[in-house]
C-alpha cells in the first residue's frame, strides 16, 4: 500500500494495472510565487477511501483540483484509468465523467431542479434519454435519502440536503471514483451527520474515494488510507491507526493535537503559525482577482 | 475613528438632531406648498390647454394613426431589443475570452458604439446602401432601424451581460466542467441562464431606454405607414402648427414604459429577497 512512498524518481507511463485509478507523479502547483504542491506521489487504487487531511493552506484542496483538472499542474502527472489527464491532448470531458466531484459549497445549479441538477449532464453529455436519465436521478435521490425533493430548487433545501443533492448528482454520472474536497465544511454541525453517513454507505458500497477532510472521527472511521500534508508535501500516510491514532511525525501529532483538542493549544502559537502560513496565500488570492 | 466623530461639538441651541430634521421638514413642504399655489394663481389655464391639449387636435391625433405609431415603436424597439441582445451576449462572451484578439475587437467595439450619438450612427446607416450599391437592408425601414439601433444598445448590453456572467459563483463552472461539459455547454447551459437571471431588471431598463430611442427613427425618411410615435405627433404637430399631438405621443410611451419600469422594480424587490 506504501510501495509509491518508495519510488524516488517520477515515473513517466502508467502502471497499465487496472486496480490503480488514481496515479499521481510528481505533482507541482505553484500560482504565482506561491508553491502550493513540491511534488507528491500518490496511487489511489480501486475501492479504497483515502482521506486527505493537514491544516489550511497544505496543498490538500489543490492536490484533489489537480486530479480532475480543475486546477492545471505546474509539473508532474496524473493518470485516471491509466490514462493521462495531464496530457495536453487528453480527453479530459470525458475522463471527468469517471470522476464524480463533490465541492465544499455544494455548487447546485440553483435554476435546476434537485432532479434536473442529476440530470442534465445525463442528458448533454452521456447522451441519455431524458426517461432514462429521470429514472437514474431518482434513484440516486433516493440513494442519498432525498427521494421525495426531486422537484425541489436548491434554495428550498437545507445545506445538508444539497449536499447530498450534489453526491446524488456526482453519483448518477455512474462514476468509477468519487473526490470530495472538505464536503462537511459548510455546513451547520447538525447537518453533518447526514453527509457523511451517506459518505459511508457509498464507502461501504465499494467506491473509490478521495475524501479531503477535517472530520478525523469519519477518517480514522471510513479510510483505508490516511495522508497528512503540511506545507505542499505528504508528510506522513498510513492506515487511520497508524497516522491519526500514533503519528510517528511530529507536524502530525501537532497538527492532531491542535484538531482533536483546539482547548489544549496555546491560541498566541497557532495564530502566529496561521498568519505565516496565509501570509503568502493572500498575496496569491490578490493576484488570482 | 468612530469614538472622535460620535462626539459632537458642543452645541450653542439646545436643539436636538430629530427636532431639527422636523423644522428643516416643515420649510421644505412650506416652500412647496407655495411653489404649487404660485403657479397656479399665476397661469392661465386656458392658453395652457390651447397649447398643449387642445382638444379638437386631440381627438384627431388619438386614432387609428396613433394606433399604427404605437404598433411600429414596439416592433422597432423590440427588432433592435433582441438584435442587441444576441450581439451584446456574444460580444459580453468575447470580452472574456481568452484569446486576447476578441477581447480587443470587443472592447473596441463598446467603446466606439458607446461614444458615438444613436441618431448618427441611424443616419450613416439609412444611408449605407448609398455607399455600398447592390447593398440592401432586408425589411426595409425596419431591418436599417433594427441593427442601426441593435448596434448602438448591443455595445451598453455587452457590458451589462458580461457583469452577470462574472457574479456567477465560479463554483458554478467548476461543478459543471467536473459534470464532463465542455466549456461552451457549461456556458450556455448553467452560466448564461443564471447570468440573464441578474441582469434581467438592467436589460428591461435598457429596453425602456431603447424604446425611447426608437423616437429617433423620425429622421429618416419614412412613408406614413412606417411611422411611429414621435413622427407621427411631429407631423400632425407640424400641420396644424400646435404641439397639442407630440404630446399625445410623448404621452403614449408611457404606455410601453411605465409597465416595463414597474417590472423591473418588482423584479427588484425579489432579487433582494432572494438574496
Amino acid at each position: 500500500m506504501s510501495a509509491m512512498t518508495e519510488t524516488t524518481q517520477p515515473r513517466r507511463v502508467p502502471t497499465g494495472d487496472r486496480e490503480d485509478e488514481i496515479q499521481v507523479y510528481g505533482l507541482h502547483k505553484s500560482f504565482g510565487e506561491l508553491e502550493v504542491l513540491k511534488g507528491i506521489d500518490l496511487t489511489v487504487h480501486r475501492g479504497e477511501v483515502v482521506c486527505v487531511i493537514g491544516p489550511s493552506g497544505s496543498g490538500k484542496s489543490t492536490l484533489l483540483r489537480c486530479v480532475n483538472m480543475l486546477e492545471q499542474p505546474t509539473q508532474g502527472q496524473v493518470f485516471i484509468m491509466n490514462e493521462e489527464i495531464t496530457d495536453p491532448d487528453a480527453d479530459i470531458d470525458r475522463l471527468r465523467t469517471m470522476m464524480g466531484m463533490v465541492f465544499q459549497q455544494f455548487n447546485l445549479f440553483p435554476h435546476l431542479t434537485a432532479t434536473e441538477n442529476c440530470t442534465i449532464a445525463l442528458t448533454r453529455v452521456l447522451k441519455k434519454s431524458s426517461a432514462d436519465a429521470r429514472r437514474i436521478a431518482q434513484e440516486n435521490l433516493a440513494k442519498v435519502g432525498l427521494g421525495d425533493r426531486g422537484d425541489s430548487y436548491p434554495a428550498k433545501l437545507s445545506g445538508g440536503q444539497q449536499q447530498r443533492v450534489a453526491i446524488a448528482r456526482a453519483l448518477s454520472m455512474d462514476p468509477e471514483m468519487m473526490l470530495f474536497d472538505e464536503p462537511t465544511s459548510a455546513l451547520d454541525p447538525e447537518l453533518v451527520g447526514d453527509v457523511l453517513s451517506v459518505m459511508r454507505d457509498l464507502a461501504n458500497g465499494g467506491m473509490t474515494m478521495m475524501v479531503v477532510t477535517h472530520e478525523m472521527a469519519f477518517a480514522r472511521d471510513v479510510a483505508d488510507r490516511v495522508i497528512f500534508m503540511d506545507g505542499g508535501v505528504i508528510v506522513e500516510e498510513g492506515p487511520p491507526d497508524e497516522v491519526i491514532g500514533n503519528p510517528k511525525e511530529e507536524r502530525t501529532r501537532l497538527f492532531l493535537k491542535r484538531v482533536l483538542d483546539p482547548t489544549h493549544v496555546n491560541a498566541g502559537a497557532e495564530d502566529a503559525a496561521y498568519a505565516e502560513r496565509h501570509k503568502a496565500a493572500r498575496v496569491h488570492h490578490h493576484q488570482e482577482d | 475613528m468612530t469614538t472622535a466623530t460620535a462626539a459632537p461639538a458642543p452645541q450653542k441651541k439646545k436643539m436636538s438632531p430629530r427636532k431639527r430634521a422636523k423644522i428643516i421638514r416643515i420649510i421644505q413642504y412650506t416652500v412647496l406648498a407655495l411653489a404649487l399655489v404660485a403657479v397656479i394663481a399665476f397661469s392661465d389655464g386656458q392658453q395652457i390647454m390651447r397649447t398643449f391639449f387642445r382638444p379638437d387636435l386631440m381627438q384627431q391625433t388619438i386614432g387609428v394613426g396613433l394606433l399604427n405609431a404605437l404598433k411600429n415603436t414596439i416592433l422597432y424597439t423590440a427588432g433592435a431589443f433582441v438584435f442587441g441582445l444576441l450581439l451584446g451576449t456574444m460580444l459580453a462572451l468575447m470580452k472574456l475570452s481568452q484569446v486576447a484578439p476578441y477581447r480587443w475587437i470587443a472592447t473596441v467595439y463598446t467603446e466606439f458604439f458607446r461614444g458615438v450619438p444613436a441618431i448618427i450612427v441611424l443616419l450613416v446607416f439609412s444611408l449605407l446602401p448609398l455607399a455600398l450599391p447592390g447593398l440592401r437592408i432586408p425589411l426595409d425601414p425596419y431591418g436599417t432601424v433594427w441593427t442601426a439601433l441593435g448596434l448602438v444598445s448591443a455595445a451598453y448590453m455587452s457590458e451589462t451581460i458580461r457583469a452577470g456572467i462574472e457574479a456567477v459563483p465560479k463554483g458554478q463552472m467548476e461543478a459543471a466542467r467536473s459534470l464532463g461539459m465542455p466549456s461552451g455547454m457549461a456556458m450556455s447551459r448553467i452560466i448564461l441562464p443564471q447570468a440573464f437571471r441578474i441582469v434581467t431588471p438592467p436589460l428591461t431598463n435598457e429596453l425602456v431606454l431603447l424604446t425611447k430611442d426608437s423616437s429617433l427613427v423620425y429622421v429618416l425618411g419614412l412613408t406614413g405607414e412606417a411611422f411611429e410615435l414621435t413622427k407621427y405627433g411631429r407631423d400632425l404637430a407640424n400641420t396644424h402648427a400646435n404641439v397639442t399631438p407630440l404630446v399625445i405621443a410623448g404621452l403614449s410611451y408611457l404606455i410601453i414604459t411605465l409597465p416595463l419600469t414597474f417590472l423591473v422594480r418588482r423584479m427588484e424587490a425579489r432579487q433582494k429577497k432572494a438574496k
